[in-house]
């Protein structure tokens, strides 16, 4: 449904860029590739403006975690990246697409300019994509891009080029003898050549810098870090104008802590974890904040709240079944203060609300880690939260400690959350504990710590089938036993479905 | 020899006679005014101070050089550091908004310290130096000064000896004035060999193609090698000092050598061995690189540079005409053109010069000439310093500046053309 048009978002960019607004360009969308420099003027729909967005942050995303599981630009890389651009529709071949590309970078810098974290990723992911498609475009294009963004570098003659044959040869990776002769040198500034001055990638003589075509995305690089960067810290001023529009104001606050990776509200794994596995799996496979989580609950037979929906979430999301989960929950809350019968009552319904079983479904997936960072910090009494993040760093210092964490680990992690990284802490802690150089993957969930872990210890060995929970409830008052069951018929068929359908599934 | 006797205790006493009589006060003035292109620019320069004590005094800021002269004169600063030029008058920041107080524009530095060559001389350590491993700065100014020259096209270089065991350099260009934390650290890493500290053995590794820049560098090596290493520095002489520069080859050449080292007991035969050697086997091969011979050659012999001094814009250096409190050395200007012929225990201590200033005072009593009250201090100056052996290298001080002040005129004539063409 369409909603009112946001031209004054668009005069505030204006106002950012201190351009007149002169109208559209009718050439703006000429070309594939574009450094953002003149900001979209036209009205967007908000459910556009939602889209986009999404849809950009989605690719960003993407970015980042390529970035981490391949070497940037090799051959797998660009093959990946290639897909995800044309699966989240941002193929740049229509000036549709170039369009929706100019308008979500846009919107994307009202959400990430705020902190300097947030605009340092966004910088970084939007280079990384920007070097990718230009490194696609023929050398005519490549050329081309540059005429039309004004980079006139100079061209080196063939004389100079002549002259200097064997400085070039012997100063740019990559060019020889033979191909010298058809590539175009550019003469620049060595200032606007820093990252090829600095490893010694580049032939220099009285001040500039002889690069090769085929090198000069890095200069083209350089410029465009420096100009998103200013434009980044003058969005920043204009900012709070745009977050008083209460319609722009939420959706700029969700993206910027969006987790839109895989959210794992559907499982593969239902019921392919028995509860007597839960102890070692904590130890070996669960994130810190999970392990925290568990072993309180083992040791104080209770959780709040806000533990309870961290960790059960968890729970659900590794696996387990509803009937599993609601076993697991009584059987500790039994041990300590909480009689079965008030277990029914006040804690198996949130259990069921968390499978979706009561009320609304939607919102009850397994937290990411940006979830369980930035929302909800615990407070006394509590174990939920990340304890890279809500521990004090002596405590956590000792905890790694007795989780036999060598010296020189133990320092890297307390660096990192020092600097704030705390997922990256996290994922030194799993290197750590599966003694593993690289992790080989970007933390942001929980979930996909547990994954990742599994699939690094070879998991998926067979399964020990559960042990019938009736015999388990032998415990607890013989009428309960009954109260499990009573809703099992059309839970069970609900879970049947999951395993035939998991059991479709590729792997 | 013109050291006479220097003696730490009598700073206090040397110092303001230096200050008052010697130091070449508007020379320095004339430097970081830098024409009077710029406003403020000598005013917002920031200087510190170390005084009697060791009490150590930053931010310190002057609006004209009588202001500098007297301020000098007064504290008689055992040391004095040139800093940035910020946004604000330095002694001042303490009133300015915090994050306002910025570091805008400072001079290019490198600082190169005989001590970080320690692991390759065998002739001295520390903070000792010899005419031997002098060689070393020698060969430092020649390769940076080229580089900085031919590669990045800076014109204007001062070279300053430290005072004890070093070298400085200033690039005063208005372009490298101006240059980022980002670009100094570039240029410091582009110009930067030999890395590894302590655990690293082979500091020096060499790839195809070898860039122009190291060839350019390794020519000059080439030239003192060896001279310098494997005569003066005894590099293939000793079981040791063979050892350690075996350790920097594969395993298959070095057992080799050792064999051939069996009968040959010439350094420079040596070596010849092991050139002859690592080219056959570069030869041979069909992998890249393998330029062994070079590598050592580089580890033992290239500018070793600290980056962080190059990097910061307002990272504080020794100021030229400052003297070493440990040796009573003056920062002087060294002049590049004759650089070979370079010898730092022929540098002025203060010693040395307040007892030629006095000698000439006597003389001066003798030929009778009286000592105008009316004459301007200044010009008493100026026959004070050239009655000195601090003459000659406050000439080369004012070549310097001479040839600042010519590129700035063609500048602005440059300019004026340009308009001119309207």
């Amino acid at each position: 449904m369409k909603c009112t048009a946001l031209r004054h978002v668009g005069s505030l960019w204006c106002l950012q860029s201190r351009k007149v607004a002169l109208g559209s360009n009718p050439e703006l969308y000429g070309h594939c590739l574009q450094l953002y420099g003149q900001p979209p003027l036209e009205s967007v729909s908000l459910v556009q403006f939602e889209t986009f967005a999404v849809e950009r942050l989605k690719l960003l995303k993407s970015v980042e975690n390529l970035g981490v599981s391949y070497v940037k630009m090799s051959d797998d890389y660009q093959k990946k990246l290639s897909t995800e651009l044309c699966s989240l529709n941002f193929p740049h071949r229509t000036s549709v697409k170039r369009r929706k590309d100019h308008i979500s970078h846009f919107i994307l810098r009202l959400a990430y300019c705020q902190t300097e974290d947030l605009r340092r990723w966004f910088i970084q992911q939007e280079m990384d994509l920007f070097r990718y498609r230009f490194s696609i475009l023929s050398a005519k294009y490549k050329t081309e891009f540059l005429h039309r963004n004004n980079l006139k570098y100079d061209t080196v003659s063939i004389e100079e080029k002549k002259t200097l044959k064997d400085e070039l040869i012997n100063s740019s990776y990559g060019i020889s003898g033979a191909t010298i002769a058809e590539q175009e040198f550019y003469r620049v500034p060595f200032q606007d050549a820093l990252d090829l001055v600095r490893l010694r990638k580049v032939f220099l003589q009285v001040g500039y810098a002889y690069i090769p075509h085929q090198d000069i995305v890095t200069i083209v690089l350089n410029d465009f870090r420096t100009r998103l960067s200013k434009a980044l810290a003058l969005t920043a001023r204009s900012l709070p104008a745009v977050q008083s529009d209460e319609r722009l104001q939420p959706l700029l606050n969700h993206l910027s802590h969006a987790y839109v990776g895989q959210d794992y509200s559907f499982q593969k794994n239902i019921g392919k974890v028995s509860l007597e596995q839960i102890d070692p799996l904590s130890t070996t496979s669960f994130p810190l904040c999970m392990r925290q989580l568990h072993k309180a609950l083992r040791e104080q037979h209770h959780l709040r709240h806000g533990g309870r929906m961290q960790y059960g979430l968890f729970l659900k999301g590794v696996g387990l079944t509803l009937e599993q989960a609601l076993q697991f929950w009584r059987a500790e809350f039994v041990k300590g203060k909480v009689d079965s019968e008030k277990f029914d009552k006040a804690y198996a319904y949130s259990i069921r609300h968390m499978f979706g079983k009561e009320g609304k479904r939607t919102d009850y997936t397994p937290y990411s880690c940006m979830k369980v960072i930035l929302s909800n910090p615990p407070s006394q009494g509590d174990y939920h939260g990340c304890p890279f993040r809500h521990s004090d760093p002596e405590l956590l210092k000792q905890k790694l400690q007795s989780y036999k964490i060598s010296p020189g680990g133990l320092v890297q992690i307390l660096d990192l959350v020092k600097g704030m990284h705390y997922q990256l802490a996290c994922q030194k802690y799993f290197e750590l504990t599966h003694s593993v150089e690289d992790a080989g993957f970007s933390l942001n969930h929980p979930n996909q710590y547990f994954t990742e872990s599994q699939k690094l210890l070879g998991g998926g060995k067979e399964v020990k089938k559960e042990v019938e929970p009736p015999q388990r409830g032998q415990e607890i008052a013989g009428s309960n036993a009954q109260s499990a069951p009573t809703q099992s018929p059309k839970v069970q068929a609900l879970d049947k479905m999951g395993d035939l359908e998991s059991f479709f599934l590729d792997e | 020899m013109p050291t006479s006797d220097y003696d730490p205790a009598c700073l206090p006493d040397l110092l303001p006679l230096y200050y008052r009589r010697l130091f070449p006060f508007s020379q320095y003035y004339r430097w970081l005014t830098y024409g009077g292109v710029s406003k403020s620019y000598f005013q917002n320069r920031e200087f510190s101070f170390t005084l009697k004590d060791d009490i150590y005094v930053r931010y310190q800021s002057f609006s004209t050089q009588n202001e500098l002269e007297k301020e000098i004169q007064k504290m008689n600063p055992y040391k004095i550091d040139i800093g940035a030029v910020y946004s604000h008058r330095p002694s001042q920041h303490n009133t300015v908004k915090s994050g306002a107080f910025q570091a805008l524009e400072k001079e290019l530095v490198f600082d190169i310290d005989m001590t970080d060559y320690d692991d390759v001389r065998s002739c001295c350590s520390a903070a000792d130096i010899c005419s031997k491993c002098w060689t070393l700065m020698t060969i430092a100014i020649r390769i940076l000064d080229r580089a900085l020259r031919e590669d990045f096209g800076f014109q204007h270089l001062l070279w300053v000896y430290s005072g004890r065991r070093g070298v400085h350099c200033w690039v005063c260009d208005e372009a490298a004035r101006k240059l980022s934390v980002t670009a100094r650290s570039a240029v410091a890493e582009y110009l930067s060999l030999v890395k590894g500290g302590e655990e690293t053995v082979r500091k020096v590794v060499l790839s195809d193609p070898i860039h122009p820049f190291i060839s350019q560098s390794l020519g000059v090596v080439e030239n003192y090698f060896n001279k310098y290493a494997i005569v003066d520095q005894e590099l293939l002489a000793s079981k040791e000092s063979v050892d350690r520069v075996l350790s920097l080859l594969p395993e298959d050449v070095r057992k080799e050598l050792l064999v051939h080292y069996q009968n040959e007991k010439n350094p420079v035969n040596r070596w010849g061995i092991l050139t002859d050697l690592v080219n056959q086997k570069r030869e041979m091969s069909s992998k890249k690189g393998g330029y062994f011979e070079k590598e050592i050659m580089l580890q033992y012999c290239y500018p070793r540079l600290d980056v962080n001094v190059s990097k910061g814009v307002n990272h504080l250096l020794k100021s030229p005409f400052s003297i070493h409190p440990k040796t009573g050395r003056v920062s002087v200007p060294i002049d590049v053109r004759n650089v070979d012929k370079f010898n730092p225990f022929e540098v002025p201590t203060i010693s040395l010069l307040c007892e030629e200033l006095d000698k000439s005072r006597a003389d001066e009593e003798e030929d009778g000439i009286k000592n105008n009250e009316t004459q301007s201090a200044e010009r008493r100056k100026i026959r004070d310093y050239k009655r000195t052996s601090l003459a000659k290298y406050i000439k080369l001080f004012d070549q310097f500046l001479d040839a600042m002040a010519h590129t700035r005129k063609g500048e602005i004539l440059k300019k004026s053309d340009l308009q001119k063409e309207f």
